[in-house]
């Protein structure tokens, strides 16, 4: 399994859009950097906004926010919706379908190598927006969200935690994106099809009438790094993206794993 | 028991929608066969590949590598069984040895002295190192074949493995085959040519609409349909006559040439004779029977059957 995973991965190291995606992810904090730089003012109406200039731990809470939108949504499904049709693209099904692994090996290999760039890619882009931020204004205290004072170093220990957090509603993107490239058997359907889907989610958490199922929302699970935020510790937007991402994670999961073990290989 | 074959089919059928692809196939090619399967385009070669091969479900029917059903065992059904459906397809974005590298892992690992090996037998060492997506369509085919015999198969299926090259390749590529053969490979290869069928395969099956129309030894095949001669000159219609004369019946001419079956022995006679009464001889030739005029002597003697 270690053997099949690992090819999993050197092949996204070798794919262009692989860099894309994580290029992406690394200079969009960047450019957010530079621009608040250049620019007076800040985004005072976002979560830590008004404290951007105070300390570069708040600048990754702040792209976070941004990004959830569609720029990771997207970045997810250009590897996640590619995994597996790519694969038929190439032909290559056929080929490491009739070596010495079964099917469900090779998926579940996919799936972890998807994960793995998702974290990658959030953890990449909350570093570097940290490291550019702090360079800029410093590695100083941080205010919670409950407006009090958090020490810089356990600040950036509830950074890492919340982009953890975060990578989980991101993996249910990133399954989704497995699911219809297994579905679909092609990479651009796929990608864009996940993308739509991630974005189906968020209109459905701001359209009024929505309310009583919110929490249950995908989109909703993007913000439960506030719990973190907050002093005491706020857990139950915690463990509710637990769990709730679990079921977005399982359902595309088990059924594109179901469609893989099954289906005919021909021609691909 | 005895030892299981390397590969049985019994039954098999595949269906898309009306069309059936593979009609009731039963198949067994023995140890150190070189087994042809035979059969114009779209006869449902592949298709009977992928179902051995378990890439694709039989709508009816199973298969058996060395007595293990793809379907049931996985895998492992695999063991000791390699080749490839259709062109065997990699990693454009990969080179040579990094996709044998891969495949190799995928059986549980392979030295880098093996991947050299395996390279030098189709010749490809020196172009190891370039990216898949920069070979010809020969290159892949024969890295095709390298990535088989990473997995020290006891079986080969190979699906025309000479369609698409060109002449030095396609001689290259039977030097291969028989080579493995020597070996001690069990293969089983399909091909629309009956010449190539001809040259390498001790056992043929020849497959037309899905349905298996012989299944047999291949010299007992061309005896049976009987090749003949051909006589080229400038004079057929004199030809055909004395050809009569001499009991050779069913000479007829077809093309501008006389056409007929004889012994050796007969052919030795009439060739004198033909001399003797003045008729120059440009060309007598034994004829190969092509595989169309095969599949009609078998579709007259099935309508008569
Ligand atoms: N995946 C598929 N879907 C629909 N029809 C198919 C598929 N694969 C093969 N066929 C049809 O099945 C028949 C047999 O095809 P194939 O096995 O590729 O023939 P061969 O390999 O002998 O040329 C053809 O008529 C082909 O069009
Ligand atoms: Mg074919």
């Amino acid at each position: 399994m270690t053997r099949v995973y690992r090819w999993e991965v050197l092949k996204l190291l070798a794919q262009k859009r692989t860099y894309l995606g994580l290029g992406a992810a690394m200079i969009v904090p960047l450019i957010f950097v530079t621009v608040l730089i250049l620019k007076t003012g800040g985004p005072n109406d976002i979560p830590l906004g008004r404290y951007i200039r105070q300390t570069g731990l708040a600048t990754p809470f702040v792209v976070l926010f941004f990004m959830s939108i569609w720029a990771f949504p997207l970045i997810t499904a250009l590897v996640a919706g590619d995994i597996v049709a790519s694969e038929s693209h190439n032909g290559t099904l056929k080929t490491i379908l009739t070596r010495s692994r079964n099917r469900g090996e090779i998926f579940a290999a996919k799936i972890l190598a998807a994960f793995t760039y998702t974290a990658v890619v959030v953890f990449a882009m909350g570093t570097v927006a940290f490291v550019a931020a702090s360079i800029e204004w410093g590695f100083n205290d941080l205010t919670s969200l409950s407006g009090t004072t958090v020490s810089a170093w356990h600040g950036l220990g509830l950074l890492a935690a919340s982009l953890a957090i975060y990578a989980w509603p991101m993996a249910a993107i990133a399954a989704f994106g497995l699911f219809l490239s297994t579905v679909t058997r092609n990479s651009a359907a796929a990608v864009v099809g996940t993308l739509m889907w991630a974005l189906l989610m968020q209109l459905l958490g701001v359209l009024p009438g929505t309310e009583s199922i919110r929490p249950y929302l995908l989109g909703e699970q993007f913000q439960a790094w506030h719990g973190f935020l907050r002093t005491p510790a706020d857990w139950t937007p915690i463990v509710r993206a637990l769990w709730v991402c679990a079921l977005y994670v399982g359902a595309p999961l088990a059924v594109g794993y179901l469609v893989f073990l099954r289906r005919d290989v021909a021609g691909e | 028991m005895s030892d299981p074959s390397p590969l049985e089919a019994r039954g098999l059928v595949k269906r898309y929608g009306d069309l059936v692809a593979v009609d009731h196939v039963d198949l067994t090619v023995d140890r150190g066969d070189v087994f042809g399967y035979l059969g114009p385009n779209g006869a449902g070669k592949t298709t009977s590949l992928r179902m051995l091969l378990g890439l694709i479900r039989p709508t009816e029917g199973n298969a058996r590598l060395f007595g293990r059903d793809p379907l049931v065992d996985g895998a492992r059904a695999l063991d000791g069984v390699a080749g490839f459906v259709e062109g065997p397809r990699f990693y454009p974005y990969l080179s040579g040895r990094r996709n044998l590298r891969l495949l190799g892992d995928l059986d549980g690992g392979v030295a880098s002295s093996r991947i050299d090996e395996v390279l030098d037998i189709v010749e490809l060492r020196d172009r190891a190192k370039d990216r898949v997506g920069g070979y010809s369509h020969g290159m892949r085919q024969r890295l095709g074949i390298a990535a088989s015999l990473l997995r020290d198969p006891q079986l080969l299926l190979l699906d025309e493995p000479t369609t698409g090259l060109d002449p030095a390749g396609m001689r290259d590529m039977r030097g291969l085959v028989k080579r493995l053969a020597s070996e001690g490979i069990t293969i089983m290869l399909s091909s629309h040519v009956l010449a190539e069928v001809e040259e390498l395969c001790n056992r043929v099956a020849i497959i037309r609409k899905g349905r298996i129309i012989y299944e047999g030894r291949l010299d007992e095949l061309l005896e049976s349909a009987g090749g003949g001669y051909v006589l080229r000159t400038s004079e057929p219609e004199r030809a055909r006559t004395l050809l009569l004369a001499h009991g050779i019946d069913g000479a007829e001419l077809e093309q501008g040439e006389v056409r007929f079956q004889a012994e050796p022995a007969a052919v030795e006679a009439v060739s004198i004779a033909l001399g003797q009464a003045g008729i120059g001889i440009s060309a007598l030739v034994p004829r190969v029977a092509t595989l169309e005029e095969l599949f009609l002597d078998m579709t007259e003697h099935e309508a008569v059957a």
